[in-house]
């Protein structure tokens, strides 16, 4: 069995930030403590079965709220229920409005044989008033702090996320943001479109997005400029220095299995997707995953694949179906081929930057 | 034991919709005791489901009630409901034919409407006695002075002591009753003459088989007679024949001239008992049948396709069956290459079509496609050959036409004045020849036209409507063939003609026509992954261009912690929307488009 993905959801923030739609909300007195020892007794319930893990993501939410200790508690958790390999990539999200010095130290440091290895930094834009309306409240120095002090704690592979395709937002803007982004020469970076959900605080003021057009050029023009810097698109929204992809994130896209636990964390485990309800509470009082239906199959593989700038690969398919792509999704993807949304050889279809930005349409398309 | 005819009183009510005559109705099977109100249902003659949701009567009924008149007799009541729309204008000549008289029901508010006046005015050709009664006198609004006035100005016929009622609270309906009595002559009735019995509606019984609603005019008709049908010399048994109840059929030896009934003689289909037709004794027949019968023709054409390919025998089967009551209809399959297989159905009119798609989607759950309506085309081609067209696909290459004539309809049209301009703006828009204008009374005007079919078919009626602010309505009749400059218009989506499209237009209409049509159908393409061209030609010529421009952006750029329940969710939405697609080489056209084509004049 190939090793899982660990994913461990923080439930916390200091503020909610108005685009965003995870689960989270400010920890009350004790909290953090009881959600602890939580998530120690359900890792738990993996133990003794020998399950390989070789990677751990803390996301959130504000994962640094949880402390250093109960970081360093909560992987020591997972390496006593679950076979940790050695290389594991073992990611933190942080945000840099903290000041995240010590615990970077804390967590690398450790006496444990594992701990974190890879830091991702919601810098999201590095222009003063884009901030501002994303609802952020760090400056460009405390990024660069941050990205230092992951340094200084002997973490080299670090993460950057960037939002794009903000009201009003020009090629200008953005290149800035991509710009400052690079002088911190992270291994990887994550550009992603803007996007207002219903229950956020952006979709109940109906914010107004660019234009489709607008969207798409900003988009392809983040696409070229991340190439030209260094950083290779591996997914729709993922961009790397060569071999620095986060693996975790590609367990997603490969259709490969990953537990999660936390409030509204998924897990794709033995067949079975289900999750965690979007309740902190109930996570602590009596934790109980919701089935979602089987996962893995030819649809959802097809879907997940044609993220991936590999793309949808033959070879690939056939070693996990036993069986070819059906014809019918060949012939119809050929007939977008000749429009410049995808390419297609003998080896894999593949989507264009053009076919990434209308990707739902397309995967509808083949899958007819 | 028949009852003598001298006790006999044969009417209907004549009535613009709304103006109460299924409440009066009601209030006579009330008064009649037909019914006790513990079982009365509302308007109960009524019984379809859409006759009552749209307040609009689609077939004929009748009912036999008997009342006790203040001169201590107990008189027979054959009460005859009319269909209320110029849809159905022939069959109320039947019915009215059936009756001495009929009671004209006017809105007290209102006064009379183009409807009732056209039905009145049938009522008036077919020698009925007219008895006026002015309804909802309980309203605020109500001027019966008024309407009374209206009432012999416009109709000609006294009515300063129609009675004045509400039918609705039950206000001095009893006079009605007694009006009936005094004003409508009993029928003439020659008892042992030769029998003619005329159909005035029937409907399929699946244990009886075809059930015919007849007036008997002269001699008798009784059980186990022969019966022979003048139009066709087809000849049936008599099984049973017998009274109409309002809730049930009830059966006696025979039915004597002057009397309304039902007949059952083992007839397999509806088509065999045609509305109007004069039923006769095949051992005496009688020389002539009754006068006006004629066969029914539908005058308006679409296809009809299930939505989902699969259903194509189901929906035979609901045509079959509907069929089966209303002789009216016609279908034949038919096939397109963008709809596949369906079916080409005629029809009396737009409501009838309309009624009969939502009785298919209602009672029979199908979901259909229906192409735009098209009326029958006289094409006399170079070779001399007539031929008639009612399916634009079928319309001949114009290097071999000679002439082309389309259907013409004398229309009238009655608004009030301040609406005239309007209704003229409309009326010549829509090629109408001008034939004169009465002014009904002060502020109402009788707008009269000839206009090709073709071009009320659509949403002429809707149109005159909104331009009128709901207060004019019209009324037409098939006038004869014209000649006509007609061209064949053609839609082409990603450079690929759709015949289910297609529709045929006069030369002059062809440029605005093709351009709205182009535009409806950008508004109802979904953007697709690749641009999508619209193009109206004829001939091979373009004449009109839309584009519906390509999808730019149509993704999800963040993966939810794993959450890829919401990828498949979305999936799922996609496919649950291309059900209602149908697939047209390379495009995906909704439903809705087809539909929308229909009213290209509505905004």
């Amino acid at each position: 069995m190939k090793p899982v993905g660990i994913y461990i959801h923080t439930p916390f923030c200091a503020s909610k930030c108005p685009y965003c739609d995870f689960y989270s909300g400010t920890p009350s007195a004790g909290a953090v403590a009881a959600y602890t020892s939580a998530l120690l007794r359900e890792i738990s319930r993996y133990k003794g079965r020998g399950i390989a893990a070789d990677t751990v993501y803390f996301g959130g939410g504000t994962p640094p709220l949880l402390g250093a200790e109960n970081i360093v508690r909560i992987i020591g958790g997972i390496s006593d229920a679950f076979n940790i390999s050695d290389d594991a990539e073992i990611t933190l999200e942080a945000n840099p409005s903290f000041s995240l010095c010590e615990l970077f130290k804390a967590v690398s440091f450790t006496q444990t044989p594992h701990c974190v290895n890879r830091i991702s930094l919601g810098m999201q834009s590095a222009n003063e008033h884009e901030l501002r309306f994303l609802g952020r409240r760090h400056s460009n120095s405390q990024v660069s702090d941050a990205v230092l002090a992951a340094r200084e704690a002997g973490i080299e592979n670090i993460s950057l996320d960037l939002m794009l395709a903000l009201p009003r937002q020009t090629e200008e803007e953005l290149a800035a943001s991509v710009r400052f982004a690079h002088s911190l020469a992270p291994s990887h970076i994550s550009a992603y479109i803007l996007k207002v959900e219903d229950n956020t605080p952006f979709g109940h003021a109906g914010i107004v997005l660019p234009e489709d057009d607008s969207v798409c050029g900003l988009y392809t023009s983040a696409v070229r400029l991340l190439g030209e810097m260094g950083y290779a698109q591996y997914e729709i929204s993922n961009f790397s220095k060569r071999g620095m992809e986060s693996r975790h994130n590609l367990k997603y896209w490969n259709a490969e299995e990953y537990i999660g636990f936390g409030p509204s964390a998924h897990s794709f485990f033995e067949g079975k997707r289900f999750f965690y309800p979007r309740d902190t509470e109930s996570f602590i009082s009596s934790p109980q995953a919701i089935f979602d239906g089987d996962g893995g199959g030819e649809e959802e593989y097809i879907m997940l694949r044609l993220r991936l700038t590999e793309g949808l690969v033959f070879s690939d398919y056939r070693d996990r179906f036993g069986e070819d792509v059906p014809a019918d999704y060949l012939k119809r993807a050929g007939e977008l081929s000749s429009r410049g949304l995808l390419s297609i050889d003998s080896r894999a279809i593949r989507l264009t930057t053009e076919g990434f930005l209308v990707s739902n349409s397309i995967i509808g398309y083949i899958l007819g | 034991m028949s009852v003598s005819p001298e006790l006999i009183r044969n009417f209907c009510i004549v009535a613009h919709i709304d103006h109460g005559k299924s409440t009066l109705a009601d209030r006579i099977l009330e008064l009649t005791s037909t019914v006790s109100k513990r079982e009365m249902e509302d308007q109960i003659l009524d019984n379809m489901d859409l006759e009552r949701e749209r307040g609009i009567t689609i077939k004929a009924h009748a009912v036999t009630l008997n009342y006790e008149a203040q001169d201590g007799k107990t008189y027979v009541f054959n009460l005859i409901d009319t269909p209320g729309h110029v849809d159905f204008n022939y069959e109320v000549s039947r019915s009215l034919a059936a009756c001495e008289g009929a009671v004209l029901v006017v809105d007290a508010s209102q006064g009379i409407e183009a409807q009732t006046l056209a039905n009145t005015y049938l009522a008036v050709d077919a020698g009925l006695e007219i008895v006026p009664v002015i309804n909802k006198i309980d309203l605020i609004s109500a001027d019966p002075e008024k309407v009374i006035k209206e009432i012999e100005d416009v109709i000609g016929v006294p009515a300063e002591d129609a009675p004045l009622i509400s039918a609705k609270v039950g206000t001095n309906c009893e006079q009605v009753l007694e009006r009936i009595v005094r004003d409508v002559p009993p029928p003439a009735a020659d008892r042992e003459a030769e029998l003619q019995a005329l159909i005035f509606d029937s409907f399929y019984d699946s244990y009886k088989g075809v059930i015919v609603y007849v007036r008997v005019k002269q001699g008798t008709l009784k059980t186990g007679d022969t019966i022979k049908m003048m139009s066709n010399g087809t000849t049936f048994g008599v099984v049973e024949c017998g009274y109409l109840r309002a809730s049930s059929f009830e059966p006696t030896a025979e039915l004597a001239a002057g009397e309304v009934g039902y007949v059952a003689a083992s007839i397999k289909t509806i088509t065999d008992a045609n509305v109007g037709d004069t039923i006769t004794n095949a051992n005496r027949p009688c020389e002539l049948p009754l006068p006006g019968y004629r066969k029914v023709n539908p005058m308006v054409f679409c296809g009809i396709y299930p939505a989902d390919g699969a259903k194509y025998e189901n929906l035979r089967e609901a045509l079959s069956k509907l069929k089966l009551n209303d002789a009216s209809i016609s279908f034949e399959p038919e096939t397109s290459i963008a709809l596949g297989f369906g079916f080409r159905c005629g029809f009396l009119g737009l409501l009838h079509m309309e009624i009969i798609q939502e009785r298919l989607e209602r009672e029979y759950l199908l979901d259909l496609i229906t192409t735009a309506p098209s009326v029958i085309y006289k094409i006399t081609k170079l070779t001399g050959d007539v031929v008639y067209i009612d399916n634009p696909t079928n319309y001949p290459d114009p290097s071999q036409i000679a002439q082309a004539e389309e259907p013409m309809c004398s229309a009238h049209i009655y608004t009030p004045s301040e609406h005239v301009g309007n209704i003229m703006d409309l009326c010549q828009d829509r090629r109408g020849v001008f034939k004169g204008m009465n002014y009904i009374d002060s502020d109402r005007v009788d707008i009269h036209y000839e206009l090709p079919l073709n071009e009320i078919v659509y949403d002429f009626f809707d149109v005159i409507k909104s331009r009128s602010k709901g207060y004019a309505s019209f009324d037409y009749e098939l006038i004869g063939y014209r000649k006509s400059n007609l061209i064949k218009l053609d839609i082409l989506l990603n450079g690929e003609s759709v015949d289910a499209l297609s529709f045929i237009v006069h030369a002059d209409k062809a440029y605005s026509r093709a351009r709205k049509m182009a535009e409806k159908l950008k508004e109802n393409i979904p953007r697709q992954l690749f641009e999508v061209p619209i193009q109206a030609a004829v001939g091979g010529k373009i004449i009109a261009r839309e584009t519906v421009k390509a999808v730019r952006k149509d993704v999800l750029a963040k993966c939810y912690g794993g959450d890829i329940t919401r990828k498949k969710k979305l999936l799922e939405k996609q496919k649950e929307g291309k059900k209602r697609m149908r697939q047209l080489g390379t495009v995906e056209v909704p439903q809705e488009a087809f539909m929308a084509v229909l009213r290209l004049d509505s905004d």
